[in-house]
């Protein structure tokens, strides 16, 4: 579902992100990515979400070589990818229910398909009821709830997100976790960013860990090994 | 409705409804730069209709190309009936007027206003005069029958009026081109008032462009919005520039009807027509909708996610 091989990344003027990456994560499979600030996570997944292009090597996603997509071509492909953010990224002038609802319009679905996904994606993060509100009246935990209510609204085939419990205690963290495995349940491909390794102690799951861009180790999900 | 007719809809109907969002949240600014497009639409439009009012007079007076041939004072009442019968026989002549001192003097009273300071004169001042209508409105005829009043002794002045309506023609004909010229560099203008307005939003908004365009938000999708901002902007200013000139026709409304009134004419002002008015809206909407397309191709592929 998602394969990088041999992908180097370098931004403009500064040293190499990523030095020579290479791994696959199959459909259906879910994974963290740990290492230290600075180490190049935000960067592998800015990869995959097509925000950046690799410098070297090739990175597919869902099918497609993302070095060979046009710039039209760039939406269709990030409407089949969920996006979850440390920042939410809402639009504070929006209510909670057009913030979950933009992928969908944006999608063309109807008013009344629409209405029933959001009110499903408000309800598998617990925020139902909370449509009309601002985002800025929720606290930071309901904030990135809407977030990833945003995210998988569409349901899409894949579900990146970087830092997604950054700015959240330890309780909150583990409960939208845990909504991640959830998601990884219904067959949803996973990319998870963490660095906040004793979170995912506790979940069952591949770690992918990245050190100065190069991936130092990727250890199978510890229930499953032999 | 097909599938993707709907679709189609209900896209146009979000992007709508974010548009008028946007203005409604800002309700002052809106009405400001609504304001300076209707001024600047207000300007040409109102002209034309100043500009199409006095062709109208100078058209109506296309018919009227009769002159005047002024006696000299001394002359007898019975020498000037024989001069008027005399032009009046000629081939190229279709009526003669003989026109009293007493009955000019009556008429200039009447109309000019002037009654008290004749009175003060004492004596009439005004001599006979013969009002020639040609039988037709051709230069070379008319100038034929002036040289022949010329070469009577007793006519003193013969004045052709159509010469200066031939001047004030062409003076209109310069006012339409000059207005011609205005009108397209004020369309310029309100398009890149537009243009600049909706640059601003755009930067305001480049948070939300970006957060749009990582969620999958298509070109095309996040220019929608911008589109009929501008569009609205257009067609609310050409609202506001046709109310601006109805309410300045309708305060010159009074003058120009006294005015109109001394020369004894019923004339008034006419208004924007409804073809006028269709001009203006279809043009406002238009140049605001071309001043959005201008901003949003310059600035929105700026703005990508980082
Ligand atoms: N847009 C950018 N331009 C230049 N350098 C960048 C940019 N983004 C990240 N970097 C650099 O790339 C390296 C990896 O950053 P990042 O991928 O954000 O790491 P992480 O998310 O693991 O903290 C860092 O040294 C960072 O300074
Ligand atoms: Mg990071």
């Amino acid at each position: 579902m998602i394969r990088f091989e041999n992908v180097s990344k370098r931004y403009p003027g500064g040293r190499e992100a990523l030095r020579g990456v290479s791994f696959h994560l199959e459909r259906g499979e879910m994974a963290f990515l740990t290492g230290p600030s600075g180490a190049g996570k935000s960067t592998l997944l800015k990869l995959v979400t097509l925000i950046e292009k690799p410098t070297r090597g090739t990175v597919i996603v869902n099918g497609q070589n993302t070095s060979r997509l046009s710039r039209r071509a760039i939406p269709r492909f990030r409407q089949r990818i969920g996006v979850v953010f440390q920042d939410h990224k809402l639009l504070y002038d929006r209510s909670v229910f057009d913030n979950v609802a933009l992928p969908l319009v944006i999608l063309g679905l109807g008013p009344r398909e629409i209405e029933r996904r959001v009110r499903a994606a408000l309800d598998l993060v617990g925020l139902l009821g909370h449509e009309r509100d601002a985002p800025i009246t929720l606290s930071t935990g309901e904030q990135q709830r809407v977030g990833i209510a945003r995210a998988v609204a569409s349901r899409p085939d894949i579900l990146v997100a970087d830092e997604p419990t950054g700015n959240l205690d330890p309780e909150l963290s583990l409960e939208i976790m845990r909504l991640f495995e959830r998601f990884n349940e219904v067959g949803v491909t996973l990319l998870i960013a963490t660095h906040d390794l004793d979170l995912i102690e506790r979940f069952d799951k591949r770690r992918l860990r990245l050190v100065d861009g190069l991936i130092e180790s990727d250890t199978a999900a510890p229930g499953r090994a032999a | 409705m097909t599938r993707s007719l709907r679709r189609y809809l209900s896209l146009h109907a979000q992007s709508f409804a974010s548009a008028a969002a946007s203005l409604a949240r800002q309700p002052i600014a809106t009405l400001m730069t609504a304001l300076v497009i209707a001024i600047a639409l207000a300007l040409p439009a109102g002209l034309r209709v100043l500009v199409g009012n006095a062709s109208s007079i100078v058209g109506s007076w296309d018919t009227a190309v009769d002159f005047s041939a002024y006696l000299a004072a001394a002359v007898a009442p019975e020498r000037a009936r024989e001069i008027a019968e005399d032009i009046r026989r000629r081939a190229d002549v279709e009526a003669v007027r003989l026109v009293t001192p007493d009955e000019a003097l009556a008429d200039f009273r009447a109309r000019s206003g002037f009654g008290e300071a004749l009175d003060a004169l004492g004596e009439n001042p005004l001599p006979y005069t013969l009002v020639v209508r040609p039988a037709s409105g051709a230069a070379g005829d008319v100038e034929g029958i002036a040289a022949a009043l010329r070469e009577i002794d007793e006519v003193e002045l013969v004045q052709l009026d159509t010469e200066w309506v031939e001047r004030l023609r062409a003076l209109l004909g310069l006012a339409a081109r000059v207005l011609d010229v205005i009108t397209a560099l004020l369309a310029v203008g309100v398009a890149l008032v537009v243009g600049n307005t909706i640059r601003l939003e755009i930067l305001n908004r480049a948070a939300e462009i970006e957060v749009i365009k990582l969620v999958g938000g298509t070109d095309a999708f996040i220019r929608r919005p911008f589109l009929y901002l501008g569009l609205f902007y257009g067609f609310a200013g050409a609202v506001g520039a046709a109310v601006l000139i109805a309410v300045v026709l309708e305060l010159l409304a009074e003058p120009t009807a006294a005015v109109a009134a001394l020369y004894g004419s019923d004339f008034r002002l006419a208004g924007l027509s409804a073809g006028d008015a269709a001009v203006l809206f279809a043009g406002g909407a238009l140049l605001g909708l071309a001043g959005a397309a201008l901003a949003t191709a310059r600035h929105l592929r700026a703005i990508e996610p980082r």
